[in-house]
């Protein structure tokens, strides 16, 4: 896990690169076993460090070995046979895959949250910057049509630079596809609850995520419409010195809640259970391998 | 005026001095030098025209004497009624909307609405929308749907307006509700990019039954500009960008994101705002009709199949 090895101490070849971390946002140094305990919330500034999706699953559900994945075979094709100054979509797609284990920036499925089946889907930021392309919108949409036809809330968690540039207007498009069926969940009154985790950006912000019935924004997280790279290359300014954390963004009224990582299962469990239709059988394998049918 | 279309100008330029020159009744000679001169000028414009590059189309897409959603509604619609106001914040001016008569029909129209004039532009923040905008848009769509009437929406934009301000006032959220409504909107809705379709600031206003474009529009998934950012961290690559996106009208027809592409006259609808008119007018008005007459269960069915056909995977054995 890549996020893993960020640490290490500069000017200190002798000390392990596995025993320290460096916090992302204010530079602090913290011992990496304790650093975990806290759930990798840095003890100086509250950041709460970036997760990859093995970690915000297993922070999340009851038992990580009860997640029974969906989809997990579906990866990018390449539509427009795009390639950047630094290489092709194709290579930079397998570069991400072998980065991350993963074949697409988001992983989904089925899994207990406090006792109750919920259908669960996690970005991974690890993967091309958890842009979202033609892939990535399919397994969302996949997620909240299981959702839909089991009856189950869902979960999102976001970390997504946007819409995948690679992908052209394919790319731009899944936003439409991924909100249309958000929408069509929320039709049938089941609760949708995103989690926005940093960064959330531009077209996963822009679609999905702003619809759900509850929007969580997780400490610290940068939460915004334009990243700072469009703002500076189209208005010709420099961005806004802003933070645009999550705290910002929930005095503008546009979060339901900031809640801290100790506090985010416990939290999405209530709110889950106020929201969801009663729930009667305990999830077990058998649930989730019938969802996946 | 753009760079290609120079020579094309001198040209015309040239004709119409020699139609001055001869006066009512010019001599058989110089009749027959007009009328050479003029096969030459259809033959480079078409010339011209045929191979256009991407980078010369998003010019002309956002080319500054381009008719905008207010001249294809004066063209389309027999009356106009402009609404105003999102009646929480403010009303955008770069975003008209308003009650219209198509083909006899009760229609809401929205669109994007660029200025020409600088002044106008400041005014209309070159079509870039604000949050109020959207919603002024989304109040226009809850009517539409209360009231069974079809909607027309127009695509001019760069792109949302992207400034501190417009975060404070919830962008994002206002772009993914309107997506969010007219998916699933109980009325037909016609979508018709008519210059520049630019990245969810269009797609705020873009998800219906039908998209049409203008032969001479692009619509992408950001503006050359801001993808050119992204990719090259300069906006100074916008032409390579606007080449590799595949942004073109031709090109997203056969990618099957669109429907149709509607021709414009010779030379660009900004030669000719009527006849770009007309022309749109003749693809809107059937399509219409064929859409009201479906069951409104049905209708919004396949507008869900059609936007969750959208999207190009493959599967391989999972990692």
């Amino acid at each position: 896990m890549a996020v893993r090895r960020r640490g290490g101490v500069q000017g200190y070849p002798d000390v392990p690169v596995d025993l320290w971390v460096t916090c992302r946002k204010c530079g602090g140094m913290h011992y990496r076993p304790e650093f975990e305990a806290a759930l990798r919330v840095c003890p100086s500034c509250n950041y709460h460090d970036r997760l990859d999706a093995a970690e915000r699953i297993a922070l999340l559900l009851d038992d990580p070995e009860c997640f029974q994945e969906f989809d997990a075979d579906i990866t990018a094709a390449d539509p427009l046979q795009f390639s950047r100054p630094s290489g092709s979509y194709v290579d930079r797609v397998a570069k991400a895959r072998a980065l991350t284990s993963r074949n697409e920036a988001i992983v989904c499925g089925v899994g207990p949250l406090q006792g109750r089946p919920v259908a669960l889907g996690v970005m991974e930021f690890g993967f091309i910057a958890g842009s979202m392309g033609s892939a990535t919108g399919e397994k969302i949409t996949r997620l909240f049509e299981r959702a839909l036809h089991h009856r189950l809330p869902v979960v999102t968690v976001t970390a997504s630079g946007g819409a995948r540039q690679d992908e052209g207007l394919f790319a731009l498009m899944q936003m439409a596809r991924t909100t249309a069926a958000a929408a069509r969940l929320g039709e049938a009154n089941l609760p949708h609850i995103c989690v926005m985790a940093d960064p959330t950006l531009a077209g996963v912000t822009a679609s999905f995520a702003s619809v759900a019935d509850i929007i969580v924004g997780e400490p610290g997280a940068t939460i915004r419409f334009a990243g700072s790279r469009v703002v500076q290359g189209t208005l010709r300014r420099r961005a806004p010195v802003e933070d645009h954390t999550a705290e910002w963004v929930l005095r503008q009224g546009l979060l339901d809640l900031v809640v801290p990582r100790r506090e985010l299962r416990e939290t999405l469990s209530r709110v889950i259970g106020h929201l969801a239709p009663a729930q009667t059988a305990a999830p077990t394998p058998n649930t989730a391998a019938a969802v996946r049918a | 005026m753009l760079e290609f279309e120079r020579d094309l100008d001198e040209l015309r330029e040239h004709i119409a001095e020699l139609e001055r020159d001869a006066g009512p009744d010019p001599s058989s000679q110089v009749a027959r030098e007009l009328a050479v001169l003029q096969l030459e000028l259809e033959a480079r414009t078409a010339d011209i025209f045929a191979n256009l590059t991407p980078w010369q189309r998003v010019q002309l897409a956002r080319h500054p004497q381009r008719p905008h959603t207010q001249d294809y509604i004066d063209r389309l619609c027999s009356d106009f009624t402009e609404l105003h106001g999102d009646r929480r914040y403010a009303d955008d001016p770069s975003v008209v909307a308003g009650l219209a008569t198509f083909e006899g029909r009760s229609v809401i129209v929205v669109g994007h609405q660029k200025g020409r004039s600088t002044a106008e532009n400041v005014e209309r923040n070159f079509g870039m929308a604000h949050p109020e905008g959207y919603r002024k848009a989304l109040r226009l769509f809850d009517m539409a749907e209360r009231f069974g009437r079809p909607v027309l929406t127009f695509l001019d934009t760069p792109g949302a307006s992207p400034t501190l301000d417009d975060e404070k006032r919830g962008q994002s959220w206002a772009i993914a509700e309107n997506m969010a409504r007219l998916a699933r909107l109980r009325v037909p809705v016609i979508v018709t990019v008519i210059g520049e379709g630019g990245s969810g600031g269009a797609l705020a206003l873009g998800v219906g039954d039908r998209v049409l474009m203008l032969e001479h529009t692009i619509y992408s998934v950001a503006s050359p500009e801001a993808a050119a950012a992204i990719i090259w961290r300069s906006s100074d690559h916008a032409e390579e960008a606007a080449a590799a996106l595949g942004l073109t009208a031709p090109d997203l027809l056969r990618a099957g994101l669109i429907d149709r592409v509607v021709p414009e006259p010779e030379g660009g609808a900004h030669r000719d705002f009527d006849t770009a008119a007309a022309n749109l007018h003749a693809e809107l008005a059937p399509m219409l009709q064929e859409l009201c007459a479906q069951d409104i269960d049905d209708l919004v069915n396949a507008r869900y199949a059609k936007f969750r056909a959208m999207g190009e995977h493959q599967h391989i054995a999972a990692v």
